[in-house]
């Protein structure tokens, strides 16, 4: 009689990811695990992040030593009963098959790829991962980012339902006219989108800037939204970092690139050479520049922030949680005080102000604990 | 986002600014071509297929074909740049400036000088340099250190397909003379490139690969040979950084410098002939600016002083390998006092 074995596999971070490599493994093998626990550390082109554990099990066998680098899909290790035997651990591995890429080489043929909605006139990049009957999810980034904002977080949140991940007005592979490119603008950018997808009641994480149209669109559409996760949104006090806007919005050589991505996180190790190729890539293109000046502008003019949604929270029948960044340097994470009594927060120590890529795992369990419960 | 050759990149530029602006023309010889022929117009399309197609939709007010006379399409060029076009004029073969300098060296990249500052010259040429086609010693030269050594010209010296969209908008948005340097065997060369227009700003190099043990810095056809070399050499322990400045005018010596500070040793990479050469300006910058904090010599590999050689065997000798490459990387590493 068999035993359940399963295996853990290489992650798929980011659109463009294909591989890889384990830089090192936190665990021995032999040694039991429970949900959060750190299992190893991987490297891609773009980032290293740590794989945590999703649920409890036991480190049966190390398939990929470190140094090694895999495909998606290739076998990283075995978990399962602290009893298993060495033949039936043998058998799942020989047996073990990894997803084949395409013909192309670049990804598997089932990879998910964005794509287009045109709303209101205004065309809008999105990533569709997940299905099933749970409640949809609607992820909202921040100020210049795009939805790989989400690449640790996404798949991880897609088990059982639809987990849509936007590109914001003038972000990513969103159209770059904005229009006014204030919060009104954006917002009804949302809602729009929201109702031609037709994803709602939703659950909705937002990030920053995305952390408040999230607020915006549960005041606006209440019938459209199931929960708030408000990851460092903006809106909740008048500080922003204006070094970091303006800094962000100016930027086109690395050099000052990479000042200004380094404040968004604790451990500045995270901003690749790559991460900031691909910011400046973007920030490169014809009209991107004028439609993050056009959103500064609106949002953050002066160095404050113009746009409050401390009232929109206190007025709201929604479940709200807040997720902080203790060492967040964009958003100060003293705002979480601004929220009305009901509002659960969580302030994650060790992270700055991407807390969901820096503590993904923790994040993750946040979200959907709260959402579950 | 899709893949493009470089063809298809310089393509795609030209065609979107000649979209945006109205200003941009197209000059040179055969640059739609086939006038006369049974292929009737566009024939040709460039002998180097670039600008094949952009007659249909511009015109040939905007597509200009000139007789073979050098000296011409670049006073041409010149002349409506300072007077409010913004050209981009073909000069087949780089190692024909000689009979077009004066119109390049001595008027364009003057003018802004001699007119107060009142002049603008907006003019861009595309040119061909690299070896490795048998064409001989006319035909084989890389001489962007020529238009880099005088100053009022900008020079480009793309590698790969992104750049090349990038950085050929740039030079035809650019306000004086650029001088766009199109290695000739790297044409079908392919990467991602965005369908969008944008720019990447002169002087600004890209960071090929990390590495903390040798600096190498190359340019256009060399940067893929390093990076083969230095693929090779990581097995061996030996981790490479690996600059493209892509514009040797502007240089961004920044780069160049914070790097050597980090790794201690320098190893540059030019296809083109040896003295007064990039390799040996990179190498002198080196030498004055971060001398304190190199460990071993600086490593040039490049052509010999010599004419481009037309037999096969010998030209394959001229150009640098990443076998040379690799062993002037060993050379550095492994150097002690």
């Amino acid at each position: 009689m068999s035993t359940p074995l399963t295996a853990i596999t290489m992650p798929k971070w980011g659109l463009t990811m294909t591989e890889g490599k384990v830089v090192a493994w936190l665990r021995d093998a032999g040694t039991a695990f429970a949900p959060g626990d750190e299992l190893l550390e991987i490297e891609t082109s773009k980032i290293t992040n740590v794989m945590e554990a999703e649920a409890p099990g036991t480190l049966l066998r190390v398939v990929a030593p470190e140094g090694a680098t895999l495909p998606i899909g290739g076998l990283l290790a075995v978990i399962g009963p602290a009893d298993a035997p060495a033949s039936d651990i043998d058998a799942f591995v020989s047996g073990f098959v990894v997803p084949e890429p395409d013909e192309e080489g670049a990804e598997p043929a089932q990879a998910p790829a964005p794509r287009m909605l045109d709303v209101d006139g205004t065309r809008l990049r999105y990533l569709e991962l997940g299905s099933g009957a749970g409640v949809p999810m609607l992820l909202l980034h921040g100020f210049g980012a795009d939805l790989n904002t989400w690449m640790f977080n996404q798949p991880a949140l897609a088990e059982g339902r639809r987990v849509v991940a936007l590109d914001l007005p003038g972000h990513g592979g969103s159209a770059r006219d904005v229009g006014s490119g204030d919060a009104e603008a954006l917002r009804r950018a949302v809602e729009a989108f929201v109702v031609a997808l037709d994803l709602g009641p939703v659950h909705v994480v937002g990030h920053s800037l995305g952390g408040a149209l999230a607020a915006l669109l549960a005041t606006h559409r209440r019938d459209l939204v199931r929960s708030l996760t408000l990851i460092a949104p903006a809106g909740l006090g008048p500080e922003i970092n204006a070094a970091f806007i303006e800094g962000f919005v100016r930027a086109s050589r690395r050099r000052d690139a990479v000042e200004v991505l380094q404040l968004l996180v604790h451990d500045p190790a995270l901003v690749s050479r790559t991460m900031v190729e691909d910011v400046l890539r973007f920030k490169r293109l014809d009209g991107v520049g004028a439609a993050l000046a056009t959103i500064a502008q609106a949002w953050f003019a002066g160095g404050q922030q113009l746009v409050s949604v401390a009232a929109d929270l206190a007025n709201l029948d929604v479940p709200v949680q807040l997720v902080w960044g203790r060492e967040d340097r964009i958003v100060p994470a003293a705002h979480a005080q601004g929220a009305p009594a009901h509002v659960v927060t969580h302030v994650l120590e060790g992270a700055g102000h991407l807390p969901h890529m820096e503590k993904s795992g923790e994040v993750n369990r946040l979200i959907r604990r709260f959402i579950e419960g | 986002m899709t893949v493009k050759t470089i063809r298809q990149a310089l393509h795609e530029a030209l065609e979107q600014e000649m979209r945006r602006d109205p200003r941009v023309v197209v000059i040179g010889e055969d640059v739609s071509g086939g006038a006369g022929t049974e292929g009737g117009r566009d024939a040709a399309g460039g002998v180097l297929g670039v600008t094949k197609g952009l007659i249909k939709e511009f015109g040939e007010t905007r597509v200009i074909d000139t007789p073979i006379t050098e000296s011409a399409i670049m006073g041409a060029a010149a002349g409506a740049a300072v007077t409010g076009l913004r050209p981009v004029a073909e000069l087949m073969f780089s190692d024909f400036l000689g009979v077009c300098f004066d119109q390049i060296f001595n008027q364009a990249a003057k003018f802004r000088y001699m007119f107060g500052g009142k002049a603008r010259t907006p003019m861009v040429i595309r040119t061909m340099v690299g070896a490795g086609r048998s064409a001989a010693a006319q035909h084989s030269q890389s001489p962007y250190h020529i238009f880099t050594s005088v100053p009022g010209l900008k020079v480009v010296v793309p590698s790969n397909a992104y750049d090349a969209k990038g950085l050929l908008i740039q030079a035809i948005r650019d306000d004086d003379p650029v001088i766009f340097c199109e290695h000739k065997l790297m044409y079908d060369l392919k990467t991602e490139v965005p369908d969008e227009p944008y720019v990447i700003p002169f002087g600004e190099a890209n960071v090929v690969r990390d590495g903390d043990d040798v600096t190498i810095v190359a340019l256009a056809r060399m940067v893929h040979y390093a990076t083969e070399a230095a693929e090779a050499l990581a097995a061996e322990g030996i981790e490479c950084e690996i600059i493209d400045p892509r514009t040797t005018s502007p240089l961004d010596e920044d780069t160049i410098l914070e790097s050597v500070e980090r790794t201690g040793r320098l190893v540059v990479v030019d296809e083109a002939t040896p003295r007064c050469s990039m390799a040996t300006d990179i190498a002198a910058l080196v030498a004055d600016r971060a001398f304190g904090a190199l460990k071993a010599p600086v490593r040039r590999v490049t052509a010999p002083h010599t004419p481009v050689p037309f037999a096969p065997s010998l030209e394959k000798l001229y150009i640098p390998d990443k076998e040379r490459i690799a062993a002037a990387v060993r050379d550095v590493y492994g150097y002690a006092r």
